[in-house]
């Protein structure tokens, strides 16, 4: 007789979403935690798209601690001085609970759907460190932390990207720097009137911000801002196989976004209240895991389950719908008393019916645009050539809109390489 | 805005460090330059540092992420963990 039905290892959204499936279900439920309450691990951007919290706790917003919702979209593309930003705003962006997103801090969040699982009968364990998962003749069985075990008919691995917990059971091959990239943020404080003001935003709405270009010097990766209540998160996220293109160092990247001309007056004033580091999965369906295994399934950030599009970054939602299909899968396997990999096989069922692996699998040639020298280092130089030809008068006679965009193609790639990358773009939407 | 430093954006952090055992063990007279300047170039929280051929590290200010690990395990960095629960950063923002 095991100790518990369900060992949950981890309370960020995956554990906590699959906790609180679990326990509505009767079943007992053990969420073991590494914070001193769940969430001070984690980090995000961030945005949270909200429809799969929404399948769990209908109308969430309304009580969760989100920080604002986003209504204003935008996208820049930087280079050394320069930055063109495309924008939208729209009535029809978050329209809907369905449709929403959110700006959200995971400490205060995830403290929160600690809070949802535990109303719901789910246990909670923080301030704990799982060392190793217990093997019983292929089977997992249990957890051993500091040499407590403590057993259950199945563990879930909510453990966080690096999940040296279904690493070190042979379920995840070690990461590759190809496959991640580090993100660094800062989270700085104003008033909320000020960024009201600055973002051109009402009480209560949000922008998103993502750049690429400039701060990583031509390396893989870019520039978010996101507003939240009354503090800014801002940050840099760097590919590691890609470190060292630049020479710069990734907090050095950070404080050049922050002193871009084009960022720098959005900052002014505001107090550091927080710096964090964190690893984004970015390789998607490439770096799906073994899912299932008798006694074990994997879920959110240690499945990698994450897309990054460049104008739309998406894991925590990802999180949300797989902790919630995981412990569906182990309510099947419950009712039937099998906890086999065959058992608890609904859940690779599930998820590739589900958005998660249909939309990993329709963007799969995105990770590999985003390892594309050309996107990152000649796309901004010549998108800044044509615009700063665009925009300049200065009494000389031009060459024509066109000419001048052709002269510039000309100049920075020859006919192949565009027609190259325009189809390896074209492949990946 | 005014440049801080990666020390002093730390300070404004809560930690629970373990001052004394290190979560992350690093081969400080790892031979490879190359390998040294990925781990020094990508720490979020400069944890790394190259002076005068020498690599220093302290794990005090580690952010746990476990970038140096993916870049560098098996070379610079030996044996990678997170901290003992109740030890290291916990973040009240995120």
């Amino acid at each position: 007789m095991s100790d518990y039905n369900a060992i949950i290892v981890g309370g960020g959204l995956a554990g906590c979403s699959a906790a609180i499936v679990l326990a509505r279900a009767g079943l007992d439920v053990l969420v073991i935690e590494r914070g001193d309450e769940c969430g001070q691990k984690n980090m995000t951007g961030g945005r949270l798209y909200g429809h799969s919290l929404e399948k769990i706790i209908p109308n969430f917003a309304e009580e969760a601690p989100i920080e604002r919702t986003v209504t204003r979209e935008k996208i820049s593309i930087m280079s050394e001085g320069s930055c063109l930003d495309i924008g939208f705003g729209s009535t029809k962006l978050s329209a809907t609970p369905e449709t929403a997103s959110y700006t959200v801090l995971r400490a205060k969040f995830d403290k929160w759907l600690a809070e949802k699982a535990e109303e719901a009968g789910a246990e909670i364990i923080p301030g704990i460190r799982v060392d190793r998962l217990i093997v019983e003749d292929g089977k997992v069985v249990g957890i051993d932390a500091a040499g407590d075990e403590i057993t259950a008919d199945v563990v879930i691995l909510a453990d966080g990207v690096n999940s040296l917990l279904a690493r070190d059971i042979g379920m995840k091959k070690e990461l590759e720097p190809h496959q991640v990239a580090v993100g660094a943020k800062e989270v700085l404080k104003y008033s909320e009137e000020i960024i009201n003001e600055r973002f051109g935003l009402k009480a209560g709405e949000g922008m998103a911000w993502l750049t690429m270009g400039d701060p990583t010097l031509g390396g893989f990766g870019g520039g978010l801002i996101y507003t939240n209540k009354d503090t800014l998160s801002v940050g840099v996220v760097a590919t590691l196989s890609d470190i060292g293109h630049g020479n710069i160092s990734v907090p050095d990247m950070l404080e050049r976004f922050k002193n871009h001309p084009s960022i720098a007056p959005y900052l002014e004033g505001g107090k550091l209240v927080e710096y964090s580091g964190h690893l984004v999965p970015e390789e998607g369906i490439h770096m799906t895991p073994e899912l299932t295994r008798d006694g074990v399934l994997v879920t959110g950030d240690a499945a990698g389950f994450c897309i990054n599009l460049g104008f739309t970054v998406r894991g925590m939602d990802f999180a949300i719908e797989s902790g919630r299909l995981a412990a569906e899968a182990v309510i099947r396997a419950h009712s039937i008393g099998d906890y086999s990999k065959a058992g608890l096989g609904y859940y690779e069922l599930a998820l590739k019916n589900s958005f998660v692996m249909r939309d990993m699998d329709t963007y799969k040639g995105f990770p590999t645009i985003l390892t594309m020298r050309e996107v990152f280092e000649d796309v901004p130089a010549m998108v800044d050539d044509i615009a700063t030809k665009l925009f300049t008068v200065d009494g000389q006679a031009g060459q024509g809109i066109i000419m001048y965009i052709v002269n510039t193609l000309a100049q920075k790639t020859s006919a192949r390489e565009l027609v190259d990358l325009i189809t390896k773009v074209l492949e990946a939407f | 805005m005014k440049k801080m430093s990666v020390e002093d954006k730390l300070g404004t952090n809560v930690f629970h460090t373990d001052e004394v055992n290190s979560h992350i063990d690093v081969d400080k007279a790892y031979p490879d330059k190359e390998e040294i300047m990925k781990v020094v170039l990508a720490c979020p929280a400069a944890c790394y540092t190259y002076e005068n051929d020498t690599l220093s590290f302290s794990h005090l200010g580690c952010l746990e992420c476990g970038t140096c690990r993916v870049l560098s395990h098996g070379k610079v960095v030996k044996d990678w963990n997170y901290p003992d629960g109740t030890r290291g950063v916990f973040y009240r923002q995120g």
